[in-house]
């Protein structure tokens, strides 16, 4: 025999494990499809595209604009200061996007959730989302994440569920889009206050 | 009425660390190990009181802390900077401000998790009852800050003690080291034991002997005492344990690191990419501007109590005057050329 040929028992061994790994690697590929498949169906029932998305006019009005989709608020659209509210029982003003927010707090814009680097959630770790979510804090230790996040419900979510939002958001277009840094509201309450870079 | 709090911890135990313990945290202080048998004030002499050199800013509260190590257990010091303790370590942290107002409590379970509770002091100080688990916005304490002491929620424990390398916060060689640092803010002196007294009566084991006595190889006085403040305030999330923060900023000291470590916590400051602008200090702000404090973003955050900009970010209502002090000092001593080092 050829040393240098593998046995018919080798070659089964060979085939088999092949076969093995392929399957392996088919289940694993399911599983993370099944996976990302699960965080799409949750990311569109719960309202991410509602503040996430902007919203541009469509045919029939304002739509999600999805060539932009879940990267948050454009950093095109400049806004420098909270809303000024007519008189009457308001609280809350939104820019037309729907991804900026005015009211007590100041103003806050919504996050860009694709996975570009620099602007996205790039460099997050599943970790750093499941503590966001949980904790109501940036990155799971910063500043408190502002209204409108439902954070209260979200927090709900299971780890699976958020291990599932996590892996679609991975595996969608990433789009670089600096976010900017919330504004302090109208009245400041402190000696230093910030603006967007 | 407190059934809720319980289960809630419970519950964030499980989604957080998939651990299996559900034991209910004690309603009362009193009841979780701190005071001897049959008290509600008087210290269990087995808890060891210590105070960490350079102690966390808590407007202005003073602290006293506590460790109770299981008898026979021993805190296993190979990696100096990340302590292993024993399962069952207690420690407890009282804050007082005209009268005991919270003492904070964490426990090291038998699975190796972590939890975490604070206890409210009545107004006669008699006695400290469990905290809800999402904390209390404010209450009013003679001796408060204008607007009120917050109680922590059991998330805002964990987003500070978790970002660490250890949960256990102000409890390692360089905190407790011999060799104290006589410029720390607000240091403290209600302690028992130090490293030495630890290695001493045999509670550490595995310290490596060049740890005797670590301090911060600084280039000054001045600058051993900013790390130090900056080490204890913000390195328990600006540190490279996997915890990421938006700025890649170290500012958690090495005990084994010397004058290399001092470097790589200086360099990281003087590279901090940032994207916090104070008004007043306009675009091109830098992290450290050496000679400059006025135009330094560390200095603007550490001074905002907005709760959007300051920093540390929760925690802290009122700005800390003598660190800000100290800060500004240090950078206003160094010298431009420090880029080519150090600052």
């Amino acid at each position: 025999m050829n040393p240098s040929q593998p046995s018919s028992s080798a070659r089964s061994a060979l085939v088999f494990a092949a076969v093995m790994f392929a399957a392996g690697s088919a289940a694993a590929a399911d599983g993370d499809a099944s996976k990302i498949a699960r965080g799409k169906y949750l990311v569109t029932t719960s309202g991410c595209h509602d503040c996430h998305t902007p919203l541009h006019v469509g045919q029939a009005g304002p739509e999600p604009d999805m060539s932009r989709m879940l990267s948050g608020h454009p950093e095109s659209l400049v806004i420098n200061q909270p809303a000024v509210l007519p008189a009457g029982p308001w609280n809350v003003a939104a820019a037309p996007t729907n991804t900026a927010w005015s009211g007590p707090w100041g103003v806050s814009f919504t996050a860009n959730l694709t996975p570009d680097p620099e602007t996205g959630l790039g460099k997050w770790t599943l970790a750093t989302f499941t503590q966001t979510i949980r904790t109501g804090r940036h990155m799971g230790r910063g500043r408190k994440v502002l209204p409108p996040m439902p954070i209260p419900m979200y927090r709900n979510f299971t780890d699976e569920d958020l291990a599932a939002i996590f892996s679609y958001l991975r595996s969608i277009p990433p789009i670089k889009n600096r976010v900017p840094e919330p504004l302090p509201p109208a009245a400041p309450v402190a000696s230093a206050s910030a603006s967007a870079p | 009425m407190l059934t809720k709090p319980l289960l809630y911890v419970c519950a964030a135990a499980l989604a957080w660390n998939g651990a299996a313990h559900c034991e209910p945290l004690p309603l009362h202080l009193r009841d979780t190990g701190l005071y001897a048998e049959g008290s509600a004030t008087q210290v269990s002499p087995r808890n060891l009181a210590f105070a960490p050199q350079y102690p966390l800013w808590s407007d202005g509260a003073r602290k006293r802390r506590w460790i109770y190590l299981p008898p026979g257990t021993a805190i296993d010091a190979s990696r100096p900077d990340a302590w292993e303790f024993p399962r069952g370590t207690r420690v407890w942290k009282e804050f007082s401000l005209d009268g005991p107002v919270e003492t904070r409590f964490i426990e090291r379970l038998a699975d190796g998790t972590w939890r975490y509770a604070t206890y409210i002091w009545n107004d006669a100080g008699t006695d400290a009852t469990l905290a809800p688990a999402d904390g209390v916005a404010a209450i009013s304490k003679p001796g408060s800050p204008r607007d009120g002491y917050a109680i922590p929620a059991e998330a805002d424990c964990r987003a500070c003690h978790e970002g660490a390398a250890v949960p256990m916060l102000g409890f390692s060689a360089l905190q407790l080291s011999s060799d104290r640092d006589p410029l720390a803010p607000h240091a403290e002196t209600h302690s028992e034991i130090d490293l030495e007294g630890l290695v001493a009566r045999g509670l550490i084991k595995n310290l490596p002997r060049a740890l005797a006595r670590p301090r911060i190889e600084a280039s000054s006085p001045l600058e051993r005492a900013a790390l130090g403040y900056l080490h204890g305030n913000c390195g328990h999330c600006h540190n490279d344990n996997g915890a990421p923060a938006p700025v890649d900023l170290k500012l958690a000291q090495s005990a084994t690191a010397g004058n290399a470590g001092v470097d790589r916590v200086l360099r990281s400051m003087l590279d901090a990419g940032v994207r916090f602008r104070a008004r007043e200090q306009g675009q091109g702000a830098r992290l450290i501007a050496p000679g400059h404090p006025e135009a330094s973003v560390l200095i603007a955050r550490i001074r905002s109590r907005n709760p959007q900009t300051q920093m540390p970010p929760l925690g802290t209502r009122v700005t800390d005057a003598e660190a800000l002090a100290l800060l500004e000092r240090w950078i206003a001593e160094k010298s431009a050329h420090s880029e080519s080092s150090t600052p």
